[in-house]
């Protein structure tokens, strides 16, 4: 038999290398397993890091010399699509660039970067190794099977951080296979650029950038998002759809980034762009309401293996270090008591309910529902229309008086979500949703 | 016990490669790099006589400190040492120079590890190509020489002897001789094993031999490096893809295919060349 570990992590993302990384540093033995090459190799994101919830981990991370940020972004944009138009909303601030507040970057770098900081602190790297399942005896979970000859491991404490398809999540019960209504299946290209145009068409200088998240009639009648990032000499675009919507639409998600490829708006802003990558991935987005339970006898489940992410704000690599930080703070505590039950596993969902994981989780529980129940023609064709509508009568000159045009807008929008009483009911539910 | 040393090279992965359009140059940066893959047959091979009859196998890079990396998978697949020669005066080496410090660092293994039986390198490398440093190592060092083997076919530990076939143009050799010995292994000799866990683990936790130009009292600077190194490349070009006028036989059967390939090809001016209408 192999030598037991303090803790075994199962996959070398943000949330499980935030939890070797925490435990490492106290001293626990500790094994990073990550099935990919190297971690990072095989997995993507939006591309939007958080430096808040990177600090916590590597005080004064920017100040390396190698460290892989692609642009600290200093704008944000919210555009509402119509066919040929666009509502636009966002915010440019010179503070975000002293201290930075988020930043875009690739996870083949920093994923790598960030592992090779646990790696650093005393994490025994295993990769290119596949954990099959979970090890027990009795309730309690023990170790870890692997696909390496031999390849039983054993540990007080089992992290699970293989993300959202968490196999281990399954494996052990706590979760079933996520329902269509609560996951996106997202696709992105790597679009690139000249940082010169990137610069020029985003005005911006030196390594600022931008991020434009899109929502409207580009995802073609479905729920769904898009987003739009500026990397160094990259463009990443993509698209997010809920997967019960891409089911009944009998549709496959290239086939909606290729319509946004099409619409103006994004058109001119990728325009003479060499397609470098091509890649799909799930977002779990069940919010507050599928969280399974977070931990158990010998085991915890962190970031997207236990649905943390916040999608309204597309924040999931910091929910996933921030869980796996409190995850390896527990297990920190539990050792010390030489406890690792439920009972004093605890701790780590307690003081993710007490964080802003779970607080952002609940403020917006209802929005999976209100996405799960409403008419996604309504809520992503019919009113980004007609707000389009709206603000194009509004801006347009023609010797109509204004206080027609106002009405015109308030009409156009009404008639959109079906009456004065649905769009009443619709915005409390909208309102609702958003602050639970 | 038999001693077995292993020389490796860590390679660009050739499967990721690309070749600056501007310059001409290989782009290496963002590259994965790789254990040479002939080389890790080499290894295999040293580790199945291990297996079989027993053995301590030694692995031996000359190459930058990022090579520690090769060296520990080599030491996850079962090998007992390695040990990384590096130093900024071996940098720019060519196979002459290369085969110098690599003879020079095997003396030095035998010395402080014991007497070494064989030697294993691959058959040439994926960057460099030449397939000369396995043959100027043996030369240096008075080795038994064997290239190009397909397989071992037997390892007689008593008699100190080794019987391979090597594969050759015109045919397969099978050669008997004795130690010291040098092979350098083709793909054929073997399939490359998967590293166990406590192999992985032990990988994890391990830190090879470094040994940097001050470890060799002895060595001619002049002979090493780029000042070691009479090569010189004078030019490197990337042959222009001459465009042919290719055509696609589309068809759902294959049958069918074959068919309209043939007819294609019997009114060709191929056939005719070919003597064949
Ligand atoms: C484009 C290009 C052209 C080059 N042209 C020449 C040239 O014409 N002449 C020339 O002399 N050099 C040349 N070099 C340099 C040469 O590749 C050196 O890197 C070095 O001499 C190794 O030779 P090789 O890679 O051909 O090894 P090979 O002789 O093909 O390697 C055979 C085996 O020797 C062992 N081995 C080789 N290198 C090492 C090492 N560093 N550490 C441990 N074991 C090793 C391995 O087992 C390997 O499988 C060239 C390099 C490049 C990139
Ligand atoms: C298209 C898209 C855009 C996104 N945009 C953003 C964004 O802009 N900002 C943001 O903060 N978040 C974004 N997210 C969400 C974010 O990527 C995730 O929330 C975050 O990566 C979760 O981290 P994690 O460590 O829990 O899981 P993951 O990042 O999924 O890591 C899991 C790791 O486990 C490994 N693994 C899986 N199974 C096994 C196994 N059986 N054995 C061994 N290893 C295994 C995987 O290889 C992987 O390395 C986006 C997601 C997608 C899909």
């Amino acid at each position: 038999m192999n030598e037991k570990f303090d803790a075994i992590v199962v996959g070398a993302g943000p949330g499980g290398t935030a939890a070797a990384l925490t435990m490492a540093r106290a001293g626990l033995s500790v094994v990073l397993l990550e099935r990919g090459e190297f971690p990072g190799a095989k997995n993507i994101f939006g591309g939007v890091l958080y430096r808040k919830q990177v600090e916590e981990l590597v005080p004064e991370f920017w100040k390396e010399r190698n460290f892989p940020m692609e642009r600290n972004i200093i704008e944000q944009r919210i555009w509402m699509m119509s066919k040929e138009s666009m509502v636009t909303f966002g915010h440019r601030n010179e503070a975000y660039k002293d201290p930075f507040n988020c930043f875009t970057g690739l996870r083949v770098k920093f994923d790598q970067w960030f592992a090779n900081k646990a790696v650093e602190a005393g994490a025994l790297p295993i990769y290119q190794t596949v954990a099959l399942d979970v090890i027990r005896e009795g309730n309690r979970v023990v170790g870890v099977k692997t696909d390496r000859d031999d390849g039983d491991l054993y540990a007080d404490v089992v992290v699970i951080a293989d993300g959202v398809n968490s196999l281990l999540g399954k494996a052990l019960g706590v979760h079933r296979e996520w329902k269509t209504d609560e996951v996106s299946l997202a696709v992105k290209e790597i679009i690139a650029l000249p940082s010169e145009k990137i610069q020029d068409r985003f005005q911006v200088e030196g390594n600022e950038g931008v991020t434009i998240e899109f929502m409207g009639e580009t995802s073609l009648g479905m729920a769904g998002m898009g987003f739009l990032y500026t990397n160094k000499e990259t463009i990443s675009l993509g698209v997010g759809v809920m997967v019960d919507h891409l089911r009944d639409k009998r549709m496959k998600p290239y086939q909606i980034l290729e319509s946004v490829k099409q619409h103006p708006m994004i058109r001119k802003l990728i325009q003479g762009g060499e397609t470098l990558e091509y890649s799909g991935h799930l977002i779990p987005e069940g919010g507050y309401y599928s969280v399974p339970p977070l931990s158990g006898d010998g085991w915890c489940l962190v970031g997207d293996a236990a649905q943390l992410v916040n999608f309204v704000h597309r924040e999931g690599t910091n929910l996933a270090m921030s869980s796996g930080r409190l995850a390896g703070e527990a297990i920190i505590a539990a050792k010390t008591k030489e406890d690792f039950s439920a009972s004093s596993l605890r701790m780590y969902d307690e003081s993710v309910k007490a964080s802003f994981i779970m607080k952002d989780l609940q403020k917006y529980k209802g929005m999976h529902q209100l996405l799960k129940e409403e008419d996604p023609e309504l809520l992503f064709s019919r009113l980004p229309r007609a707000l389009n509508d709206a603000a194009y009568n509004m801006f347009l000159v023609d010797g109509i008086p204004k206080a027609e045009k106002q009405k015109y807008a308030v009409r156009r929008v009404k008639e959109a979500a079906g009456g004065m009483i649905n769009l009443l009911k619709l915005g409390y539910k909208g309102w609702r949703s958003m602050n639970g | 016990m038999l001693h077995i040393v292993v020389c490796i090279k860590q390679v660009p992965d050739s499967r990721e490669i690309r070749i600056d359009p501007v310059t001409n140059t290989l782009i290496r940066q963002g590259v994965p790099s790789i254990v040479n893959f002939y080389d890790l047959h080499g290894l295999e091979e040293a580790l199945r006589i291990k297996d079989e009859l027993g053995a301590c196998v030694t692995v031996v890079t000359m190459g930058p400190p990022p090579a520690e990396k090769s060296l520990k998978e080599c030491i996850s697949l079962g090998a007992d040492r390695a040990v990384l020669v590096t130093d900024r005066k071996f940098a720019g080496a060519d196979t002459l120079a290369t085969s110098y410090v690599l003879a020079k660092t095997l003396e030095k293994v035998a010395e402080e590890f014991g007497a070494i039986d064989m030697v294993f390198c691959g058959k040439q490398t994926l960057d460099g190509d030449t397939g000369q440093v396995g043959p100027g190592i043996a030369c240096r060092l008075d080795l038994e020489q064997l290239t190009y083997v397909g397989k071992v076919i037997h390892v007689d530990p008593e008699k100190r002897r080794v019987r391979v076939e090597r594969k050759l143009e015109d045919g397969i050799e099978v050669v008997e001789t004795s130690f010291p010995v040098l092979i350098t292994a083709l793909k054929e000799l073997n399939k490359v094993r998967r590293a166990p866990m406590p192999g992985m683990i032990r990988a994890a936790r391990f830190k090879p031999t470094v040994w940097t130009t001050n470890d060799f009292p002895d060595i001619e600077i002049s002979k090493i490096g780029l000042k070691g190194s009479p090569t010189i490349v004078s030019k490197t070009w990337v042959p222009e893809v001459r465009k042919v006028n290719g055509e696609k036989i589309a068809g759902v059967a294959p049958e069918q295919i074959a068919e309209q390939l043939m007819e294609k090809l019997w009114g060709s001016e191929l056939a005719q060349k070919l003597g064949w209408a």
